[in-house]
C-alpha cells in the first residue's frame, strides 16, 4: 500500500462516516445498499478477479441469504445466529455447486451457475408454503446490539458500513495469507501454479465457496435493509448486475467492488436526466468500456498514473539518475 | 396416446426451433470462441423489424425478407465489426459481459423503440388443424417443423457439400492451418456470423406467433439455446439440432405430465447432470486442454 492509497482510503471513511449527516433518507437508504452490494461484490471478485471463473449465481447466493435471515428470524432465532447461517448455508451450497462445475475447466460454471439461478428463482416462487412465493416475506427485524438499535435508517446504515469494514478486512488478510497468495497465483498463472503443486481445483472451488458466503452475508444485509424481499429481487438481473459492478470497478482489484457497486448505485439516479433511456446507456457505456479498456475503472485509474509517472520521470539508466540525484 | 402425440409433435416443433437457435450459437462458439449472451435477444429482434416494416405497409412476405436484410446487417455484420471484432484480443471473458451488456441493449431499445406489450405476429398457415389418429395436430406445428428442416439441410448442404462449407469448417476446427492452406479466415469467420443471422431470423419468424413478440422474449430463448447446445455438445451442429429436439420435447412432456410450475427447471437440471457426467455434451468431441 503506498502513501496515496493510504490517504484516498482515509478520505473515504471519513466521506463515509459523515456522508449519512449531510443526506436525506433516501439517500441513507443508497449508500447503505452501496455497502450491501459491496459486500456481495467482494464475493464475486474472489471468484471472478482471483480465480478467473465466471459466476451467474451471486444475486442467488444474495437471495438464498436473504431468505435465510429472513425466514429465521422471523421463526424466533436470534438475529446474529440467523446471520452468521446465512453466510454457512451459502458457504455450503456454493460448495457443492462448484464441485461438479469445476470437475471441467472453460466456461462451465458459468453455465451451471446460470441454471442454478435460474433454479433458485424457481424454489423462491413457487415454494409457497417456505417463501410465501411471489407475495414475498415482510417486516424482516433489523439487530439490536446491547441495547443500540439499528431500527432507523441511520443506526442500520452504520452497521452496514461496519459489516463491510470487518468483512473487507477478513478478505484482505485472507487474500495476504498463503492462502490468498495461492488465489493470485490462480489468476497470474493457473498452469504454473498447477506445476508448483497447487491443488487449483480445491483452491478455486475455496475461492467460490467463499465469495458465496460473502454473498449470502450480504443477502442478510440486503434482507434487513429493505425489510421486504421477493423472488423477483434475485433473479438473473441482479446477478448480471453484480457482474457488471466487479468488472466496471476492476476485476482482481481490491478496491475495485467499492468503486463498480458506487457506480452502479449511483448512475441510475444521476442519470434521472436520460429518463427512460438509463438502462441502454448503461449499456452501450459498459460495451465501451470493454472495448477499450477491459480492466475496469481502476484499470484505468492505474495506467493513466503508470504513463503519468513515465512522463514524469522518464526512465533512464540506472547510473544517470543517481547522478541526476546527488 | 392421442395427447402424447399431440405433445410430441409440438415438441418437436419448439424443439426445431430452439435447434436453429443452437446451431446458430454453437457456430459462432466454434469460429471465434463467442459465447454470446445475447443470442436471444437476437431472436426477438427480427420479429420487431418485421412487425416494423409492416407497419410501413410491406405485405408479410415482403417484410419478412426485410426482416432477415436488416437481421444480416445488424445481428451479423454489425455485431463482427462492432462488438466482437474490437473484443477478440482481450479474451473471452470481456466479450461475455461484452455480449451480456449488449442483450441489455438490444432489449431496451426494443422496449423504448417499439413497446412494452407482447405484439401479435402473423403466422406462417392459417391456423387449422389436423386430425390423425385420433390426435389434433395443428398446421402451425407442421409448417413449423418444415421450414425448421429445411433449413437444417440448406445448412448442412451448404456446410458439407460446398468449397465454402468446407472452408468454413477447416476454419473452425483449425484456424492456423486453415490459412496456411490459403483460406481467407477472417471472412470465413464473418460468414458464420451471417449464417448466425439468418438462422436467428428464421427462428423468430417461426417462434414469434407461438409465443407473441415481446421484447423479453430472448430470456427463454437464449436460455434454451445454450442448454441445447450444451446437452448436444458444444463444438457439434448436429449436437446442437439433437439438444434443441430433445429440450422442445422434454419442455412439453415434463409440463403436461410433471409440473407445470417447475417448467423451467427441468432442462436445468438436465444440463446440469450432463455437465456431470459427460461435459463434451451426448455427441461432442472432448476439446484437448489449451495449455
Amino acid at each position: 500500500m503506498n502513501r496515496a492509497g493510504a490517504i484516498a482510503i482515509g478520505i473515504a471513511a471519513v466521506v463515509a462516516i459523515a456522508a449519512p449527516f449531510f443526506l436525506k433518507p433516501f439517500g441513507i437508504f443508497l449508500i447503505s445498499m452501496w455497502a450491501v452490494l459491496t459486500i456481495a461484490a467482494i464475493g464475486l471478485n474472489l471468484t471472478l478477479g482471483y480465480a478467473g471463473q465466471i459466476s451467474m449465481a451471486q444475486g442467488a447466493f444474495v437471495g438464498i441469504g436473504a431468505y435465510t435471515l429472513a425466514l429465521l428470524t422471523q421463526a424466533g432465532v436470534p438475529y446474529p445466529l440467523a446471520f452468521v447461517a446465512a453466510g454457512l448455508l451459502c458457504f455450503a451450497i456454493g460448495w457443492l455447486l462448484g464441485y461438479p462445475a469445476l470437475r471441467v475447466q472453460h466456461h462451465y460454471l458459468a453455465f451451471v451457475t446460470l441454471a442454478f439461478t435460474t433454479l433458485v428463482f424457481l424454489f423462491l416462487r413457487n415454494e409457497e408454503w417456505l417463501t410465501n412465493g411471489i407475495y414475498g416475506v415482510n417486516g424482516i427485524m433489523r439487530p439490536t446490539f446491547f441495547g443500540w438499535s439499528t431500527g432507523k435508517a441511520i443506526d442500520f446504515y452504520f452497521f452496514c458500513v461496519g459489516s463491510l469494514t470487518v468483512l473487507s478486512l477478513a478478505t484482505w488478510w485472507m487474500l495476504r495469507s498463503p492462502w490468498g497468495r495461492a488465489f493470485v497465483a490462480l489468476r497470474e498463472n493457473p498452469i504454473r501454479a498447477l506445476s508448483l503443486g497447487l491443488d487449483t481445483r480445491r483452491y478455486t472451488l475455496m475461492a467460490f465457496a467463499i465469495g458465496s458466503s460473502l454473498g449470502g452475508l450480504s443477502g442478510a444485509l440486503f434482507a434487513s435493509l429493505v425489510q421486504f424481499i421477493e423472488p423477483a429481487s434475485f433473479g438473473l438481473q441482479r446477478s448480471f448486475d453484480l457482474l457488471l459492478m466487479v468488472i466496471v470497478g476492476g476485476s482482481g482489484y481490491f478496491m475495485g467492488p467499492f468503486v463498480g457497486a458506487l457506480i452502479s448505485v449511483l448512475l441510475p439516479e444521476w442519470m434521472r436526466i436520460t429518463e427512460g433511456y438509463y438502462l441502454i446507456v448503461y449499456a452501450a457505456l459498459i460495451m465501451a468500456m470493454m472495448a477499450f479498456c477491459p480492466y475496469g475503472v481502476l484499470g484505468m485509474v492505474e495506467r493513466a498514473l503508470k504513463a503519468a509517472a513515465v512522463r514524469r520521470d522518464p526512465p533512464t539508466p540506472a547510473l544517470q539518475s543517481e547522478a541526476a540525484g546527488s | 396416446m392421442a395427447s402424447l402425440i399431440q405433445l410430441l409433435v409440438s415438441g418437436l416443433a419448439t424443439g426445431a426451433i430452439y435447434a436453429l437457435i443452437a446451431v446458430g450459437f454453437t457456430l459462432l462458439w466454434q469460429t471465434s470462441q463467442t459465447i454470446n449472451f445475447a443470442q436471444g435477444e437476437f431472436v426477438m429482434l427480427p420479429a420487431f423489424f418485421i412487425l416494423a416494416a409492416m407497419n410501413w405497409g410491406a405485405p408479410f412476405w415482403l417484410a419478412c425478407l426485410i426482416g432477415i436484410a436488416l437481421s444480416i446487417a445488424f445481428v451479423g455484420l454489425v455485431f463482427k465489426l462492432i462488438v466482437v471484432d474490437p473484443m477478440l484480443k482481450h479474451g473471452v471473458l470481456p466479450l461475455v459481459i461484452s455480449t451480456i451488456a449488449l442483450s441489455l441493449f438490444l432489449k431496451e431499445a426494443v422496449k423504448d423503440a417499439y413497446s412494452s406489450q407482447a405484439q401479435p405476429f402473423p403466422a406462417l398457415v392459417p391456423s387449422t388443424d389436423i386430425h390423425i389418429f385420433g390426435a389434433v395436430i395443428s398446421t402451425q406445428s407442421v409448417a413449423v417443423l418444415a421450414v425448421a428442416i429445411a433449413t437444417v439441410v440448406a445448412l448442412n448442404l451448404l456446410l458439407n457439400k460446398t468449397r465454402l462449407g468446407r472452408c468454413m469448417q477447416a476454419t473452425a476446427q483449425n484456424p492456423t492451418l486453415a490459412r496456411i492452406l490459403g483460406i481467407p479466415v477472417q471472412r470465413m469467420v464473418l460468414y458464420t456470423f451471417l449464417i448466425n443471422a439468418v438462422l436467428v431470423a428464421i427462428a423468430s419468424i417461426l417462434i414469434s406467433p407461438i409465443y407473441l413478440a415481446k421484447f423479453t422474449n430472448g430470456e427463454t430463448l437464449g436460455m434454451a439455446a445454450f442448454v441445447a447446445a450444451i446437452i448436444g455438445g458444444f463444438n457439434q451442429v448436429r449436437g446442437a439440432i439433437l439438444g434443441g429436439i430433445i429440450l422442445g420435447i422434454l419442455d412439453n412432456l415434463s409440463a403436461a405430465y410433471l409440473s407445470s410450475q417447475y417448467r423451467g427447471a427441468f432442462p436445468l437440471i438436465i444440463l446440469i447432470a450432463v455437465i456431470l457426467l459427460r461435459p463434451q455434451g451426448l455427441l461432442g468431441r472432448i476439446e484437448e486442454r489449451t495449455v
